[in-house]
């Protein structure tokens, strides 16, 4: 069920001392998108792909060398930092925000599996050998921190995980912000392939990442808009619509999919007019579990560009 | 500058570190300035150093219902829990607010990945973890919230802060964020660390840690000792009556500087202070009481003492508690947290334990001795790789902080 969530409450918390008593959620505006995944390396490509107009590529793309990085590091980089930069990178430029005063939240299941797996590789057999720059990297906020040195960004950052629900969780966070403090969030989710022994237990296969500005305001260059809030009661994982993601559902960051299949419904390109069918997906709301009992809720507002279209 | 915050209220707190089982053992080691750091036994090939390690991990196995999630972070989460009546008070807010009202946030550096490391020395003979030790929700770093959550039985969000050294001194932020927005009405917030061969190595490895009990500013440190602890704590929103206990400000900044080397102005560390005294509605004079990062290596201790000497009147009594627990890494700020809120409760300004002679890059701020006096206003610092920073101000009732 959604609240209705009207603006004027996330600007009354903004400026002042508490909201008192519970606020339902919030909106946020969506400024800027990024998407990474070996068969889709490209926000217009996934959005194609999302939309059914396109397929994934046969031959999967190389990993990313996200050019915020200097050169020697995008070799050096670990899978996650290069995913993470890379998306981060895309999403920031088309938002046309400063990323140096962009608070940040990154989101990952498990952070970089290939990593984890060299630390406790080279613990059980030579554990005066291990990497000081491999241990370095072995932190959970090891992207948010590249992210920050590569931007000059002296803003917040943060680094979650939530298991399976580890996308909504780092939504939660960014709308969170977003409303709380009235200012653009940087949103970053990613997963990388689980390796070695690690792989018997854990399931993550490919890579994939994603990455959202999301603004307290529309603007210009807002390209969709959700109202969201909290619901309890049994949920599971809404189901993907198309073939493409349903593709990269491995991946340890796929509940960042049903939400990037509704914004590639939402977000309006102005290629073309959406048929019927995706018009009424696009107006319906998606629930992104928290919980094994709670989920965030995420109502699409139509989109003002289709809308102006329309008359 | 951000605007300032209401306060939350403190309804309960709780902290398990080297100095022993629940606020009492903390407090008495506090008032006492005794170490409760010892000789490194920890793994089957211990390096020469000095640990806090807690009592009774090993003999504590998890209860039956939560066996799942069986690992030796998990069973310091558990013994945390169970200290000062801790869970009766999550109990009571669950009751009065409801099981979806009340919000999971905790923080860890490492998790459960000494159950990990653990698997990978006894790996089957196809390469996979044994048998007994194949749950995928321990060998993943939101085991933690994961079982705090399941362990309390309570139906908000949950969620994982890990950001390193600054992991559970940033949960207070993300939860007061969701109090104000009226998401939860509690939330546990807190943090659990377990010794592990990833942060004793990986720390030798980058030459930090000390072969002797750390003695963070003094002019001889060695580096850092390492150290396990548990905290917990219940916020909620401030109903108006004072509450005895108050988190009234918050910083969260990034150094964008170097993944494990602090900014060497400070400047990362300053805007969090900033940041925190601002929601806090405060300016430094007001601050009685610092418990500084102060982990014993070089570089923290140097830029750390160089922004307190600017920033504060010679009035702050400020001091580092690592001597007396070990650098607990990502359950340091809701140990510090601990600290600060004991030291506002029983009068008593700590001091720095095991240093003898201080670095001359400190002010007169920072104190090796113990005093009592009241503290009205704490301020905890926490530091991180990657550049995280998060300082956090308490308060007790007859502070006028936010007057």
């Amino acid at each position: 069920m959604i609240r209705d969530a009207p603006e004027a409450a996330g600007i009354a918390s903004a400026q002042g001392r508490a909201v008192n008593g519970p606020s339902p959620g919030g909106t946020f505006h969506v400024e800027g998108i990024a998407f990474w995944a070996p068969t889709l390396p490209g926000w217009a490509a996934a959005r194609a792909a999302f939309r059914g107009d396109a397929e994934p590529l046969a031959t999967p793309a190389k990993r990313p060398a996200p050019e915020i990085l200097a050169p020697a590091e995008r070799r050096r980089a670990p899978d996650t930092v290069a995913l993470a930069l890379e998306v981060a990178g895309a999403a920031v430029r088309e938002s046309g925000l400063d990323a140096a005063t962009l608070p940040s939240v990154f989101t990952s299941a498990h952070g970089d599996l290939a990593v984890n797996d060299y630390m406790c590789t080279t613990l059980a057999s030579q554990p005066t050998l291990i990497s000081p720059t491999k241990f370095h990297n072995s932190v959970h906020n090891a992207a948010a921190g590249y992210w920050t040195i590569a931007t000059g960004c002296h803003a917040a950052s943060t680094a979650l995980t939530a298991f399976d629900a580890s996308f909504g969780a780092g939504l939660l966070e960014a709308a969170s912000q977003c409303l709380a403090d009235a200012t653009p969030v940087l949103l970053v989710a990613f997963d990388v392939e689980a390796t070695g022994a690690l792989a018997s237990v854990t399931a993550s296969a490919g890579m994939l990442a994603c990455a959202l500005v999301l603004a307290p305001r529309a603007s210009e260059r807002t390209v969709a808009t959700f109202d969201w809030s909290l619901a309890s009661g049994a949920n599971r994982s809404p189901g993907l619509r198309s073939a493409a993601a349903r593709s990269l559902g491995g991946n340890a960051m796929a509940g960042a999919l049903p939400f990037l299949e509704a914004m590639a419904l939402a977000s309006d390109g102005g290629a073309r007019a959406v048929d019927a069918p995706s018009a009424a997906a696009a107006a319906a709301s998606i629930s992104l579990p928290l919980t094994r009992s709670l989920a965030i809720v995420l109502a699409p507002r139509p989109s003002a560009h289709a809308a102006a279209r329309a008359t | 500058m951000p605007a300032p915050i209401a306060p939350l209220r403190i309804s309960a707190y709780t902290v398990t570190s080297a100095a022993g089982p629940g606020k009492a053992a903390l407090h008495a080691a506090l008032r006492d300035g005794r170490s409760a750091l010892s000789p490194n036994d920890f793994g089957p090939t211990p390096l020469a150093t000095w640990i806090g390690r807690v009592a009774g991990v090993e003999s504590t196995p998890l209860p039956a219902p939560l066996a799942a999630w069986e690992c030796r972070n998990n069973r310091l989460a558990w013994l945390g829990l169970n200290g000062d009546a801790f869970i009766d008070a999550v109990h009571s807010a669950r009751e009065r607010h409801g099981a979806a009202r009340v919000a999971v946030v905790l923080g860890t550096s490492t998790s459960s990945i000494g159950a990990t490391e653990d698997a990978y020395r006894h790996l089957d003979d196809r390469g996979g973890f044994p048998a007994g030790n194949r749950n995928p929700r321990v060998h993943t770093p939101h085991s933690l919230a994961d079982f705090v959550h399941a362990a309390l039985d309570l139906e908000g969000p949950c969620v994982t802060v890990s950001t390193a050294c600054s992991s559970s001194a940033k949960v207070f932020a993300t939860a007061e964020r969701m109090l104000r927005l009226g998401l939860v009405d509690a939330a546990v917030v807190g943090g659990v660390d377990t010794l592990c061969g990833s942060v004793l190595f990986g720390f030798n490895a980058l030459q930090l840690v000390s072969p002797e009990p750390c003695r963070p500013f003094d002019a001889d440190r060695s580096g850092i000792s390492i150290g396990e602890a548990a905290g917990f704590a219940l916020v909620e929103r401030d109903d108006g009556a004072e509450a005895a206990l108050r988190l009234i400000g918050y910083g969260e900044s990034s150094d964008a500087h170097h993944m494990s080397t602090p900014h060497p102005e400070g400047l990362g560390a300053e805007r969090a202070l900033d940041d925190a005294l601002a929601r806090a509605g405060i300016d430094a004079t007001a601050v009685d009481h610092i418990n500084l990062h102060g982990t014993a290596s070089a570089k923290n201790d140097e830029v750390e003492a160089a922004l307190v000497a600017r920033r504060f009147p010679a009035s702050t009594h400020a001091s580092s508690t690592k001597g007396i627990t070990g650098h607990t890494l990502g359950a340091a700020g809701i140990v510090e947290a601990a600290a600060s809120l004991l030291a506002i409760e029983h009068g008593i300004r700590p001091g720095t334990v095991n240093t003898r002679v201080l670095d001359a890059a400190c002010g007169p701020q920072i104190r090796i001795d113990a005093v009592r006096a009241p503290v009205r206003v704490a301020l905890s610092n926490s530091f991180g790789f990657g550049g995280s920073n998060c300082v956090l101000v308490f308060a007790g009732a007859d502070a006028d902080g936010q007057a």
